[in-house]
């Protein structure tokens, strides 16, 4: 009898004795998880074909040689609330809090290209992120920021050139020319029409901005990532981690395609493509997620589109931990799951990481709460230990496993949608909304049913008194804004504005890159209602459509 | 009741997270009511005028965007000028603990915060509509 | 609301009455069926426009954008939205106002939301209930549009006076697929998404299954549209207008209303039929009885089912 053999008898005795806690043993994305792994689960992974070594293809052990080794990622908390003025203070709170980079989180008006005095604004003024109308905001926001030492992320699509413009405005204020300029935008429409919602032109017109910005930044904004290709939304929204890899990649696939049809050189712009993915509670499942996206990524631009600059083909990705998994009851447990998804983060090689506090689902975080959760992410890099060594779960029968059946399935997905003629097309039919939801369907009813524990939810529940010290945006902020707009409509050069916008139509609706246009505007303090209007009376607004 | 509660599920406002409300829907359904669902940017006025048409049982609000205190009481207003009274008001979302009170001043019938059950949702408004 | 109030609500074209009205007819009140009764004679002016097709051909999209049209003549619209009701639960989610959200908050229009409910759940009586109230209230035009995939389906549209079957290119043989009984009540056939690969051929397909229909001096338009940039509409309403000119020169007009009378009156009558036949099964246990006699062979299912219409009709009185 081998050794399996034996152990084996052995676990038919200790069934009978102790049956297993569940009948069945099946992780969030339908992947049934063994009792036990070992060699003969990893016999057929060829480590030089499969895992290969960090900043070498395929990067399934990550991106560069000696990963946080070298360098930590950078520790990127998403703020902004309010007005700019508040946010400016934040965001200096967290740089002397030892943050690395600068995150900005826009409010709704903003992301969906309205003013703060828009009909549509009332109410959502500086609630879910920072009212920006104009560069006069954005020169609030950053003042006293060097804009040449810090990189800054921002969240923002289908606004995203004006956002971009501003900011480019805002560092030619400060002295600093655009080539010096590090950060991301967002800039990822695909998924807005999947999971998020912020979005305002059709696909077509979309794509054309995108790519717009691909172009001017690639010759003026070089250190610039220009889009982060997010699959955080689509696993929020209630994905699988297999589907959250296969949607975020297929939409991936999109963006290069378009390029391409614009006539970009690959090599060109792939290198400062960027993605931005979700950290959840199965730990290990994450790691294989991440390595297994890594993989996918670096076959599909280096087999699908030929891609030559090993840059174009290293996914580099932002990450953060999974709202939607945080509770309203026992919000300090919440610490917990966020030092859980961090370390799955930093174990799965994430060049960035945003760790979401404990107040999350009750409000946007306090300023105690969001130290909290930067700390976790410094007792992670400087206490754990994981960071002293690459990759450090490789070889695991486990994790290699995990990681080549999250790559199978995904490659199936994307394969799925290439059928259905490419990511735009399946958003179109509705195929990615459709699996996000069942997914999200079963998932709450796995809850309803106590099939799936949420800790402080359904399990171990106590009598709760109403939690103190949540922020509160201060509903004034919304009034505030309508003056400001009015003083700066007062005090600006109007006929300038009128003669920019006009350009920027023509523009539009024709085939020149309208970056120069809209940085041209934004300089004569354009509002980003008044751009984007402009852009709607060209593009027309996107119609959804919705399949329950 | 020889017909089917019908509910509105509606999203004011510019949130674009619809989770809650499509797995919400859901259940309706599968509960045996009919769900009218008119997707994401309604105005309140959109909102009020398909409750009516639809003569609704009940209408659904889902707001994580923190704009609730201002949209769902011009909901309720609205309802009301258009002789909906009888018309059950619910809401959802991130809303904090202490504006549920006001929110209930306003009309809003009950506040069904993030862990609720759909169970919890379903037998409230089955059990508080207000027509036969 | 009471019965009062509705009746000169509906007069008075105020939206909450009619759509309390239409509740009312849905869930086959007596109170509703009276108000209807007194008002029957004010129907008969809307133009009922069916829109059909299988799902995902864009057909809310079509309505839509038939109706802004049709506003801007400043006639009024109203659109009946069915989708299907689940066989398990009962319920529904009614989904179609989604794309026809602008028209909401549009005074002259009026959109209502139904769910199939079941097969002997009097979707007919529920569809021509609201036709009757939105004829009433006095729209210009009535759309209904539903999935041409069932048989009640079917029978909604034949109420209709003219068919607009939405088709798209791309759903490989569900042209096959879908029964010659939908291909032959089309009266107006609009490719939609045309943009897609595969619309000439879809053209073609259609085509070819109306020449294998001979009927006389109509032949169906197939028109190429793309409704969501609202590109064919125009000659999609003009097709529509046509084909009501047509059929009242020729005498079809009123053909087919009688026709669809004849159906209405015939379902109503089944499905009181049949309703019967249910409460005789919840209150009492004659339906049981004759069954268990058929089980054990004392008697056949035609002697039984004769003797079920006796029961019924001495219930009667």
């Amino acid at each position: 009898m081998s050794d399996k053999e034996k152990w084996e008898s052995l676990i038919e005795k200790t069934l009978t004795k102790r049956p297993e806690r569940k009948a069945e043993f099946i992780n969030g994305s339908g992947i049934t998880v063994k009792r036990l792994y070992d060699p003969e689960d990893t016999a057929n992974i060829g480590y030089d074909e499969n895992l290969s070594y960090p900043g070498m293809y395929p990067y399934t052990r990550g991106v560069q040689p000696t990963m946080y080794r070298g360098r930590l990622w950078t520790m990127r908390q998403y703020a902004g609330f309010a007005t700019a003025e508040e946010s400016n203070k934040r965001y200096k709170y967290l740089l002397n809090q030892g943050q690395t980079g600068l995150s900005v989180a826009f409010d709704l008006p903003t992301q969906i290209g309205y003013d703060s005095d828009h009909s549509l604004s009332e109410g959502e003024v500086g609630k879910v992120g920072v009212a920006i109308d104009s560069l006069k905001d954005m020169e609030i926001l950053f003042d006293g920021i060097p804009l040449d030492k810090v990189s800054t992320s921002m969240t923002i699509n289908s606004p995203a050139s004006v956002l971009l413009a501003m900011y480019i405005a805002v560092a030619e204020k400060q002295g600093v020319t655009p080539d010096k300029l590090s950060g991301t935008i967002q800039n990822d429409i695909l998924k807005e029409y999947i999971a998020r919602g912020t979005y305002i032109f059709p696909t077509e017109e979309s794509m054309r901005l995108i790519t717009n910005i691909f172009e001017y930044c690639a010759s003026n904004v070089p250190k610039w990532n220009t889009i982060s290709i997010s699959g955080y939304h689509i696993r929020e929204a209630g994905s699988t981690a297999v589907q959250e890899v296969a949607f975020t990649l297929a939409d991936g696939i999109a963006y290069v395609d378009a390029a391409i049809k614009a006539g970009l050189d690959i090599d060109e712009f792939a290198p400062r493509l960027s993605f931005f993915f979700n950290s959840h509670n199965d730990l290990l499942e994450e790691v294989a997620k991440f390595r297994a996206a890594r993989k996918l990524w670096a076959k599909i631009m280096k087999e699908r589109f030929g891609a030559k600059n090993p840059k174009s083909m290293m996914l580099r990705f932002h990450t953060q931990t999974g709202g939607s998994t945080l509770t309203a009851q026992q919000p300090d447990n919440n610490v917990v799951r966020v030092a859980v998804q961090t370390l799955a983060a930093v174990l799965g090689g994430t060049q960035s990481l945003h760790t979401n506090s404990r107040d999350e689902a009750l409000a946007l975080p306090s300023e105690d709460s969001v130290r909290i959760a930067l700390r976790t992410q410094q007792i992670v890099a400087y206490e754990s230990g994981v960071t002293e060594t690459v990759d450090p779960l490789a070889g695991s029968y486990y994790v290699e496993s995990l990681t080549t059946e999250i790559e199978k399935k995904a490659a199936e997905y994307i394969k799925k949608i290439d059928d259905l003629g490419g990511a735009a097309k399946a958003i179109e039919r509705g195929f990615m909304q459709k699996e996000i939801q069942d997914s999200a369907y079963k998932y709450q009813k796995e809850i309803e049913k106590g099939e799936r524990i949420v800790v402080g939810m359904n399990k171990f529940e106590i009598e709760e008194s109403t939690p103190k010290g949540l922020l509160r945006v201060d509903p004034a902020v919304g009034e505030m804004q309508k003056q400001k707009l009015e003083n700066l409509k007062a005090e600006r050069d109007n006929k300038k504005v009128i003669d920019d916008l006009e350009a920027l139509k023509k523009a539009a609706s024709g085939d020149e890159n309208l970056m120069p246009y809209i940085i041209e505007a934004v300089r004569s303090y354009a509002t980003l209602g008044e751009i984007c209007d402009v852009l709607r009376s060209v593009f027309g607004e996107y119609q959804q459509s919705v399949i329950l | 009741m020889n017909r089917p509660i019908r509910v509105l599920v509606a999203k004011p406002g510019l949130d674009g997270h619809d989770r809650g409300a499509k797995v919400v829907a859901r259940a309706l359904r599968d509960a045996g009511m009919e769900v009218i669902y008119t997707g994401l940017r309604q105005t309140p006025e959109q909102i009020a005028e398909a409750a009516i048409q639809e003569d609704v049982d009940c209408v659904a609000l889902s707001v994580l965007s923190g704009a609730h205190n201002h949209l769902f009481p011009k909901i309720v207003n609205l309802l009301r000028d258009k002789g909906g009274d009888d018309i059950l008001v619910v809401g959802g979302g991130v809303i904090p603990e202490e504006d549920i009170p006001g929110l209930k001043d306003a009309g809003i019938a009950a506040v069904f915060t993030p862990g609720t059950p759909t169970g919890i949702a379903i037998d409230f408004i089955k059990q508080n509509i207000k027509r036969a | 609301m009471f019965e009062l109030d509705i009746k000169t609500g509906l007069l008075r074209g105020e939206k909450r009455a009619a759509a309390r009205l239409i509740t009312y007819l849905e869930s086959e009140s007596e109170d509703g069926i009276k108000i209807v009764k007194e008002l029957y004679h004010l129907t008969g002016r809307s133009r009922i426009i069916g829109i059909t097709g299988p799902p995902g051909a864009g057909k809310s999209t079509v309505t839509d954008k038939l109706a802004k049209h049709i506003r801007k003549t400043g006639k009024k619209v109203a659109i009946i939205a069915i989708d299907p009701t689940s066989p398990f639960s009962g319920g529904a989610i009614l989904g179609d106002r989604i794309r026809m959200t602008d028209l909401s908050t549009d005074e002259g229009v009026f959109i209502r939301s139904m769910g199939t409910r079941g097969a002997l759940g009097g979707l007919s009586k529920s569809v021509h209930g609201a036709v009757k109230v939105m004829d009433i209230m006095g729209y210009d035009y009535i759309f209904i549009e539903t999935v041409g995939v069932g048989q009640s389906e079917i029978d909604i549209v034949k109420v209709a006076d003219t068919v607009v079957m939405v088709m798209v290119p791309g759903l490989g043989d569900d042209i096959q697929a879908i029964k010659a009984g939908i291909m032959e009540i089309g009266d107006i056939f609009a490719v939609n998404k045309s943009d897609r690969d595969g619309a000439e051929r879809t053209v073609t397909e259609i085509e070819m299954m109306l020449d294998l229909n001979d009927d006389d001096n109509y032949r169906p338009p197939v028109k190429n549209i793309i409704a969501i940039n609202n590109i064919g509409i125009e000659e999609l309403y003009k097709d529509i207008e046509d084909h009501h000119i047509y059929m009242k020169k020729t005498g079809k007009y009123e053909e087919r209303r009688k026709k669809a009378i004849e159906e209405e009156i015939l379902g109503i009558f089944k499905e009181n039929l049949i309703g019967k036949v249910i409460k005789l099964q919840r209150s009492t246990d004659y339906v049981s009885v004759l069954i268990m006699e058929v089980y054990n062979k004392t008697k056949d299912t035609y002697s039984a089912a004769i003797e079920l219409s006796d029961i019924i009709n001495n219930k009667e009185g």
